[in-house]
């Protein structure tokens, strides 16, 4: 549950002294002042804070939903105000992936449709988006289900079933956004355990989420108060010391 | 605790001679712990001998104020910033130093909360990477010791989010002291909280 390798390679979320201010004059609203994150490979890093604090901002600047007023935004060390929209757009498909707590699943296709669709938006053939896209539920633990429709399915398969959309393919930027939702605790666990499992087999993850249970799957918690970095938990080394008393 | 820093930060508003001590001790800790007289005198004579406070000349009603020095500052400033081992706590000594923290001068109550909070979670990263190495069915027993630490810190947390939006939507009653420190450490806080 660490970042394996050297400090030199590059990056695959380098968020840079990002500002994100809504709005003009005396009724702007200044959602992020100032904000550096850096995710490598390995690595999963939460971003805890109140409501308000910027967290769903930074997220959206993450993943080139939205852009800043100032700073840059680098994935995999291409910086996203330097692409037009068509590539943003290709970038956006093929190497990132969102899970949000609105799952977004379209009706009218079955699970395996919905996680091949952006395959398919990408111009992957038919065939292979499907292979792929059931390769992605297997991850996810739902091998048996792909000609469901989502109303045929609960609602922790179907958020895994979002979690597979985001994962299919060669993502290597996880983006999650309270991706536990509503789910009672033993589901949200397990959607936890699946993006820890991702990001361990070497994708950057980032995790929106108000609490802290959920935050501590993370290699990394950084707070946000403000639009501002206020802090951050350094990574995890021996846990040894914290059984010493504990009775195990 | 601590009673010599839960003494240190009463000393921090002002000089007191013992049975103010107590009293004011009782009171900002909800009377959730009660001190004997014998037990302030006995710290304060250990505080005094490790030169934290120095005892005054007796005032003519024959009571012997105390006031804390630099070096009790020092120790109680680190105090504030040293967060807490949850394996060490025998009361619940957090609560009772955000009850000081608020209400003694000069103490940034957000940045003790925040602290104890980088300290809370990186404990549940400990405990979340034990259970998620812990997954075999004969593991049970323990992953559910190791959840009831998870559950236990998650509620920690959770109160200091809820202390923390308290801060910023209340300011605390003013102490009896003449002056309000609670209030000017939010204003502090606050102060600090939009730079």
């Amino acid at each position: 549950m660490s970042p394996a390798g050297d400090e030199a390679r590059v990056p695959v979320l380098d968020v840079r002294d990002v500002h994100r201010t809504h709005g003009s004059g005396p009724a702007a609203v200044h959602a992020l002042r100032g904000v550096s994150l850096t995710v490598h490979a390995g690595e999963l890093v939460a971003v805890m804070g109140p409501s308000g604090s910027g967290k769903s901002t930074l997220l959206a600047l993450a993943g080139g939903l939205d852009g800043p007023t100032a700073g840059d935004v680098h994935v995999e060390g291409q910086r996203l105000g330097g692409l037009d929209r068509r590539r943003l757009a290709q970038l956006r498909r093929r190497r990132i992936g969102y899970i949000f707590q609105d799952l977004n699943l379209l009706g009218s296709l079955t699970a395996v449709e919905n996680v091949a669709l952006p395959l398919e938006l990408d111009g992957a053939g038919v065939r292979r988006a499907r292979r792929l896209a059931l390769d992605a539920l297997a991850e996810v633990g739902l091998p048996e289900l792909g000609d469901r429709f989502p109303d045929q399915l609960s609602g922790g398969q179907q958020q895994r079933v979002a979690i597979a959309r985001a994962l299919v393919g060669e993502r290597r930027l996880v983006l999650a956004d309270e991706p536990t939702g509503a789910l009672d605790s033993q589901t949200g666990e397990a959607v936890l355990h699946l993006l820890r499992r991702r990001v361990d087999a070497g994708a950057a993850g980032v995790l929106v989420t108000h609490e802290a249970r959920h935050a501590a799957w993370a290699d990394r918690v950084v707070f946000l108060r403000d639009g501002v970095l206020v802090d951050s938990t350094a990574p995890l080394g021996d846990v040894e010391q914290l059984l010493t008393g504990s009775g195990r | 605790m601590s009673i010599r820093h839960g003494l240190l930060a009463l000393l921090e508003r002002g000089q007191m001679y013992g049975y103010q001590l107590r009293s004011a001790f009782e009171e900002s800790t909800g009377s959730t712990w009660p001190l004997n007289i014998g037990q302030v005198y006995t710290t304060l004579s250990r505080l005094e001998r490790d030169g934290l406070v120095r005892s005054l000349p007796e005032s003519e009603a024959g009571q012997r104020p105390y006031e804390i020095t630099d070096a009790g500052r020092a120790d109680l400033a680190l105090w504030f910033a040293t967060p807490i081992s949850r394996a060490d706590r025998p009361r619940d000594e957090l609560a009772i130093k955000l009850a000081l923290a608020l209400t003694t001068p000069g103490v940034d109550v957000r940045s003790v909360v925040q602290t104890q909070r980088a300290a809370t979670i990186r404990t549940l990263q400990e405990l979340t990477r034990l259970k998620y190495a812990s997954d075999r069915p004969e593991d049970l027993p323990w992953r559910l010791v190791l959840d009831a630490m998870v559950f236990q810190a998650e509620a920690e947390v959770r109160w200091l989010d809820h202390c923390e939006s308290s801060l910023v939507r209340h300011r605390p009653a003013a102490p009896a002291a003449g002056h309000d420190p609670a209030a000017e450490a939010v204003e502090r806080t606050d102060e600090r909280a939009r730079r």
